[in-house]
């Protein structure tokens, strides 16, 4: 649509602005404030400079957490992505059944962060699980607290359970604005099924594709809850990821300066993120405009 | 002579394409194993919370044997169970409130204007919704303390807008922009001010995205715990919290954990099917 040039919708956008500014510039700002300052207690505060940025950088602990988290990020990509699509391909195209199926894939959508970790915490138990008691029962050797592999595959298993949903509803919602002509048109084709999704279904997935990597990647890249109820970062640190380990340092052994540092840099991977993204989106609304 | 065996080639193929349209076995196996898939974990925890606590700990079952409502009457009879949801649910109609009330002139800016700097304004609310809840919770507690509104449901309502205010602002801009700009200027012509037009006319054409971002808002001010957990202590305790609280405590009473768990599940579960057809709109931030 042809928006209208008008400055004065400024004042419409005004509310929001001050809203925004009192809840996300002025705690940013303390954390920059934080960043570049040292304090021995009593709130007496001297200027310490990048010092907090290099120790960071260079500190074996961030490293560590981050490229669990890198791992962490790709592994739920790997097979989120193609099981959200296979899914997709499956569900019911309408009626009752694609309601049905719809709403029931959505619930673990719903549930709170904390809930999901509570569910898989008691899922995964040896002692009261339905998970943990079957795999013990079938001789398979498994518990997330002490072994730091099933501690990943538990959390793993938790993350596609609930988040693979988003990428099969995702999915679904572009296959459903296929027209039925192109499925005629590969038919008289006699195309074979991987044909129709390789050249009709996927190019027609690009769009709600990249969002989906996106947004999964995001949310991965900033999970905290769920593995903190499981298993609370461990066993030792093995899946302490970066958030978790933030939390801890900062209101744990409130340490400010690294906190505030890390924090920072934490962001600025999420705003380049986050700039991709937003360049995917605007050049996917360009697509569409001119219909 | 190719060419002539082909339909005949292709028509048992089309058959076969017919019959297995009738009945998609294949189809109907994936989405079963999906959703069992999905579903079991939910199943042992609704389980769970109708047994007993020695039926738990103590042998393995996979029905309750002595069905128990006692962990249910435990939560609804106890102040610091029950105040846990009333809490929440406060803050989260709060944060709906106020995330919706800012949002919707600001949406109806960036969908029908274009002024200076608008493309990065929209960015950098984006960027907010992306970030890490956990880079702001020592921050917010701060804030939230110097101004003297630390343990309040207001402040919890006001650190949630930071990621649903945008999430707002992008699904209300999606719906905005369905709604053609020839009505606006009718309106106008009309004599119609904007307060007027906005609330009389516009409100109601978008009454159904106006539904989705509320839902959305509510689901995710009331999903997100580190925040809520970071900014409360006893007055505005948030359910999820006193659900941490429990496990740490008295750290066998699974059954009340997994009522509470249950109880916390259902208001999502009972709105869900009225945005069906919005669920991939509202979480892919009002595009698709």
């Amino acid at each position: 649509m042809d928006r209208t040039p008008n400055n004065r919708a400024w004042f419409l956008v005004l509310p929001m602005l001050a809203l925004v500014l009192f809840s996300a510039v002025i705690p940013l700002m303390t954390v920059v404030n934080y960043s570049v300052q040292d304090t021995f207690g009593d709130n007496e505060f001297f200027w310490a400079g990048l010092a907090w940025f290099e120790e960071t950088i260079a500190s074996e602990r961030m490293r560590e957490a981050l490229w669990r988290n890198v791992l962490f990020s790709a592994i739920i990509l790997a097979i989120q992505i193609p099981l959200g699509i296979f899914v997709a391909l499956n569900m019911p195209k309408r009626g009752f059944w694609a309601s049905f199926c719809l709403v029931l894939m959505a619930l673990p959508l719903l549930i709170p962060f904390n809930v999901v970790g509570t569910i898989w915490q008691i899922f995964g138990r040896v002692d009261i699980g339905l998970l943990g008691h079957a795999l013990d029962v079938l001789g398979v050797d498994y518990n997330y607290v002490s072994d730091p592999l099933d501690a990943w595959i538990t959390i793993v298993a938790m993350d596609v359970w609930h988040w693979t949903s988003l990428v099969a509803l995702l999915c679904y919602a572009g296959l459903q604005s296929i027209p039925q002509a192109y499925y005629q048109a590969a038919r008289i084709d006699q195309a074979g099924r991987w044909a129709v999704f390789r050249h009709i279904e996927l190019p027609k997935l690009k769009g709600v594709l990249l969002i989906a990597v996106l947004l999964r990647f995001m949310d991965s890249f900033m999970i905290y809850t769920e593995p903190f109820v499981v298993t609370g970062g461990g066993p030792g640190n093995a899946t302490t990821f970066l958030s978790i380990d933030l939390v801890k340092m900062a209101t744990g052994q409130f340490d400010l300066g690294p906190a505030a540092a890390f924090s920072l840099m934490y962001f600025l991977v999420i705003l380049l993120v986050s700039w991709v993204f937003y360049t995917v989106m605007t050049n996917l609304d360009r697509e569409e405009e001119p219909r | 002579m190719t060419d002539a065996a082909a339909p005949a080639r292709a028509l048992p193929a089309a058959r076969a394409a017919a019959r297995a349209e009738r009945f998609p076995w294949g189809r109907v196996a994936v989405m079963t194993l999906y959703l069992l898939f999905l579903l079991v974990p939910i199943y042992w925890l609704v389980t769970m919370s109708l047994k007993t606590n020695r039926e738990i700990t103590s042998t393995f079952t996979l029905f309750p044997r002595d069905l128990t409502f006692d962990n249910y009457r435990t939560i609804l009879t106890d102040p610091s169970w029950y105040m846990g949801y009333v809490n929440s649910i406060l803050y989260v109609t709060m944060n709906v409130a106020i995330s919706l009330a800012v949002a919707l002139p600001a949406a109806y800016a960036f969908s029908r204007y274009r002024f200076m700097g608008d493309k990065h304004l929209f960015f950098w609310l984006l960027s907010n919704r992306m970030a890490p809840p956990a880079v702001f919770a020592l921050p917010f507690f701060q804030l939230y303390s110097s101004v003297g509104l630390f343990d309040t449901h207001i402040a919890v309502a006001l650190a949630h807008t930071l990621f649903n205010v945008p999430l707002a602002v992008w699904i209300l801009e999606g719906f905005m922009r369905g709604v053609p700009k020839e009505i606006d200027e009718t309106a106008y012509v009309d004599g119609y001010g904007f307060p007027r037009f906005f609330v009389t006319i516009f409100m109601p054409l978008i009454a159904s995205g106006i539904g989705v971002a509320a839902f959305f808002t509510f689901m995710f001010s009331w999903v997100e715990l580190l925040l809520s957990r970071t900014l409360t202590s006893v007055n505005a305790k948030p359910i999820a919290a006193t659900m941490t609280r429990t496990v740490s405590a008295s750290g066998m009473d699974w059954g009340v954990l997994a009522a509470a768990g249950v109880l916390t599940i259902i208001p999502g579960a009972l709105v869900i099917w009225f945005v069906r057809n919005y669920i991939a709109k509202g979480f892919a931030l009002g595009r698709v």
